[in-house]
């Protein structure tokens, strides 16, 4: 889409888009730059020299048990808070949906959560479960369970995927309700008066309706859920017990920053990178369809 | 007041030229419209007056003063845009004052002379409103007003009636020209609708594919149109064009003959312009139009069919009251020698 | 594309079916499976509300109450000595501090932003000039990389101009990204090019057509942004991790990590509570309360 009227002149457009241009290349493109030639180096021990190793740190990485490692958890980690902060989202949504009067309120109340940083709400998931004042893990430990994320695999992982889940689900109900709410009264009546009743209906035309809201929610969740948690589970495992929780943006902050290990680190970036890529394409394709729809 | 010269005025975007050439010069005070179907690039040449498109070549003279290169609000014209273009988060009274603002005239003048404009157009209670909460009719208004309150040399207006509803646009098209006589300032209008070019202009440029058809008063137009295109385009219903000839001085459709033909034109094929308000019903003509479809208007009577005698089809518009046995009927019609219109059907052109 | 209408799957369209419905009929639900309805939602709400609760039960009692589990689950007395305790002293700095350091951030990126990206996105739709094209694609391009994946190079840059420790440091790097740029630019293609026209015709220059037309116009698009870039730069993580290591420069989200002791102490967990019902409330404050904008920016920012 083009404007027909322009005005003239090339010294003040050049003005207005020179701050954003200059913050870019200095904090974005020269960085990102700098992230693809380190990951063609490897340091020397001193941080004297850098020596070239081509697609070396590639190799290493791709042959690195622990990187492979973080890529199963990522995607581990990432199915899951998609599935346990959508489907609630749904349920509570749909509920919402039933109301005629006070769904507003019920909305005004659930969208509260989202306004909390991922960091606030590990903090706020790791004291109800910490290990020795945790409110959670005591009555766990009353039931004959013993609760211990810090030593636990699986359990270290269900925490930070509810922590993480938890303040989306205000996100996705606001998408899945307002969907819901477009949903034309003609069609569920139609479909009513063929006889479907409510939880048929909901499978057969509501849900089919929202699809491109779903799709949609898909892939923000998925891409919140690998860039957007390093918070969750800096504050509630570090990344622990045994990496079990180390996603692929932990690890190259843990492997840049901790571990001082530039090379590789740099090489994740660029890794990433291209998985953001393919995620933006997606979301790309998603929103071509939505423009149909 | 002022007066505008188009001088062989052409534009091209890139390599295609879409104005190929129009010159016209027009009085101080005189009301011109320029109508043509869309596309014909009638938009074009008021956006070159109004210095919003440059001028590919040719010039553009305001008072007498090349105006090509100046910047829209240099030329001291005002445009009334079709979708009006009132800024949504102003009141009326600063829409209709904002040019004034940024010429830097002091408030209390602007303030005076938005009431003055106000009051002109029936606006004044309206005068602290947006315009999201003013009616069609009304942000029209706004737009003349924005315009009259410059006090502009040349008023320019761009289909300005279009987004209003059929009833509303007769009003405001008396009060545009009300309006305009009232005042007396040169304006240059553009429309596609015919009736609006036909009561509103005191001259009109008949538009077509980037050329002027024909530039003239509107009755002239009507009654000696120069070509096909401005003859067909002008008038309603439209003229029917048949293919014809002429033979021995006398006009020939067919085997009928319709009487003799001006002075000087050689024998061969001519276009037949007959417009339908012409056609009279007379039992001894041998014309018979046999009739498809008839629209009864109250007034008048409108009979769509064929002519025995050519192919294309026909348009008869009988005064008054006609009713007809429906489908199928025949009715043998005339039409006065000196009402028929002549065209080369090389050229389009008017042969008689 | 228009800004409001085709962007987001859903919030963008009206939700006024319910305010024209006729009486309920039989898809509607009354009695007993109204309450069930409405007792899911309670329950819901109350789910998603019990961690907030127990944060801020914990924020109102005392270190030895909590200390022997199981801690009370009604709000106890030490609401005002907690409060006053973290936002005056802390564990490594007052809260207040920290608060003070969010909200420079948070306002600071949003505005940031909100200005670099209104000038560009204005002169790419009005202007034509040289170079137009790449910069469109340049800014384009830093949609897609969240500050996350390139962090150690950015810190390289942000230490080489010795801005650690600093509000430049926080704020800078995380306005360079085009999405504000974007939503700009979509939204001023949806105004009529005719307002553009009449703006000249009455003989506005274009930073006059900007400051008197577009800017006035972009009202809501502004503050619907606002909201949103309010919300994310008050909930940054690790950029301000990395870059503060000074505790008088700590963001308030990410202090709350530095208040807990390494090895074996216990935490202050009333302060800490306390700190963190602090680093929520401006912005719930502000999503509550702007609801209806904060569900639009939502909305438009999703693209």
């Amino acid at each position: 889409m083009e404007k027909r009227v322009t005005f003239k002149g090339w010294m003040l457009p050049l003005l207005l888009v020179a701050p954003q241009v200059v913050i870019s290349a200095v904090f974005f493109f020269y960085p990102a730059g700098q992230a693809i030639w380190q990951s063609l180096f490897i340091p020397d021990p001193f941080g004297l020299s850098m020596e070239y190793v081509g697609l070396g740190n590639f190799e290493y990485l791709f042959g690195n048990r622990y990187y492979l490692a973080s890529f199963v958890t990522t995607a581990l980690f990432s199915t899951l808070v998609t599935l346990t902060s959508m489907i609630p989202a749904l349920f509570l949504a749909v509920m919402a949906d039933r109301l005629i009067k006070g769904a507003g309120t019920y909305r005004t109340l659930l969208i509260w959560p989202y306004a909390v940083a991922p960091a606030v709400a590990g903090v706020l998931w790791l004291f109800m479960f910490n290990t020795r004042v945790g409110v959670v893990a005591w009555y766990l430990g009353r039931l004959g369970y013993d609760w211990n994320h810090v030593l636990n695999e699986t359990e270290a992982m269900g925490l930070v995927v509810v922590a993480s889940s938890w303040g989306r689900i205000s996100y996705n109900f606001l998408f899945f309700f307002a969907a819901l709410q477009a949903v034309p009264k003609s069609v569920i009546e139609a479909a009513a008066i063929d006889g479907a009743h409510f939880w048929r209906r909901f499978f057969t035309i509501v849900l089919p309706l929202i699809s491109p809201t779903t799709f949609f929610l898909l892939v923000v969740n998925v891409v919140y859920a690998f860039f957007e948690t390093f918070g969750v589970i800096h504050t509630i495992t570090s990344g622990g017990p045994q990496q079990a929780t180390t996603i692929l943006v932990y690890k190259v902050y843990a492997d840049g920053f901790v571990g001082q290990d530039l090379g590789s680190s740099a090489a994740q970036s660029v890794v990433l990178l291209v998985v953001v890529g393919l995620l933006t394409v997606l979301q790309f394709r998603f929103v071509e369809r939505r423009v149909h729809y | 007041m002022a007066t505008v010269e188009l001088r062989n005025i052409k534009k091209r975007f890139g390599k295609t030229e879409v104005i190929h050439g129009v010159s016209t010069e027009i009085d101080d005070g005189e009301f011109i419209v320029i109508v043509g179907p869309s596309g014909c690039g009638k938009s074009t040449l008021l956006r070159m007056v109004a210095g919003l498109e440059s001028v590919s070549d040719g010039e553009i003279r305001i008072d007498g003063s090349r105006v090509n290169e100046r910047e829209p609000m240099e030329r001291d014209i005002a445009m009334v845009f079709q979708n009006y273009a009132l800024y949504p988060h102003m009141t009326v009274r600063q829409n209709m004052g904002y040019g004034l603002k940024i010429a830097g005239t002091p408030k209390r003048q602007i303030a005076a002379k938005v009431d003055e404009a106000a009051a002109l157009l029936q606006l004044s209670d309206y005068l602290d409103r947006r315009p999201k909460a003013l009616s069609g009719g009304q942000r029209q208004r706004v737009a003349m007003g924005r315009a009259i309150v410059r006090e502009p040399k040349v008023f320019l207006f761009d289909e300005p009636l279009s987004n209003l509803d059929a009833k509303l646009r007769v009003q405001m098209r008396l009060e545009i020209k009300e309006l305009q006589e009232r005042i007396g300032v040169t304006s240059l209008y553009v429309t596609h609708d015919q009736v609006e070019a036909m009561t509103m202009a005191d001259r009109m440029i008949v538009m077509n594919a980037g050329r002027a058809e024909q530039i003239g008063k509107p009755l002239d137009v009507y009654e000696r149109p120069a070509t096909l295109f401005a003859a067909q385009f002008i008038g309603s219903p439209s003229m029917n064009v048949l293919d014809g000839r002429i033979e021995a001085g006398e006009m020939r459709l067919g085997s009928a003959a319709l009487g003799p033909a001006p002075a000087g034109l050689p024998d061969g094929p001519v276009k037949l312009g007959l417009r339908p308000e012409h056609a009279l019903p007379d039992p001894d003509s041998p014309l018979r139009l046999r009739v498809r479809l008839s629209e009864p208007l109250g007034a008048n009577t409108l009979l769509h069919g064929q002519l025995d005698q050519a192919e294309a089809p026909f348009t008869a518009c009988l005064a008054g009251v006609h009713r007809t046995n429906g489908s199928g009927e025949i009715i043998p019609l005339r039409v006065a020698p000196e009402a028929i219109h002549l065209f080369s059907p090389e050229t389009g052109d008017r042969l008689n | 594309m228009t800004a409001t209408h085709d962007i987001g799957p859903g919030p963008a369209q009206p939700s006024g079916r319910r305010a024209a419905e006729p009486p309920p009929g039989m898809v509607e639900r009354r009695g007993a499976s109204l309450w069930l309805t409405h007792a899911l939602l309670i329950l819901g709400v109350l789910v998603v509300f019990f961690p907030i609760w127990l944060a801020f039960v914990a924020s109102t009692v005392t270190q030895p109450e909590i200390a022997r589990p199981p801690m009370p689950l009604w709000p106890g007395d030490r609401f005002f000595e907690n409060y006053r305790e973290a936002l005056l002293s802390g564990v490594n700095v007052p809260v207040a501090t920290m608060l003070l350091n969010s909200l420079v951030m948070a306002i600071g990126i949003a505005v940031g932003k909100i200005v670099i990206s209104l000038l560009s996105a204005f002169a790419i739709v009005y202007f034509r000039f040289p170079g137009r094209t790449f910069f469109f694609w340049t800014i384009f391009l830093t949609l897609m990389l969240p500050v996350e994946v390139r962090i150690v190079p950015t810190y390289e840059v942000v230490a080489g101009f010795g801005m650690l420790n600093s509000y430049s440091g926080l704020i800078f790097p995380l306005i360079a990204s085009a999405t504000a740029t974007f939503l700009f630019r979509q939204f001023f293609l949806t105004i009529p090019d005719e307002l553009a026209e009449a703006a000249r015709v009455d003989g506005a220059k274009p930073m006059r057509f900007f400051w008197d037309i577009v800017l006035p116009m972009s009202r809501t698009n502004i503050a619907a942004l606002f909201v949103i870039l309010f919300i994310y730069g008050w909930n940054q993580y690790l950029w301000p991790l990395l870059i503060t290591t000074d505790p008088s420069m700590n963001t308030i989200v990410m202090g709350i990590k530095q208040m807990f002791p390494s090895g074996d102490d216990i935490a202050e967990w009333p302060v800490i509570m306390a700190t963190s019902i602090l680093a929520m409330i401006p912005p719930v404050i502000v999503v509550v309360s702007m609801q209806k904008l904060f569900i639009r920016g939502l909305v438009d920012s999703e693209k």
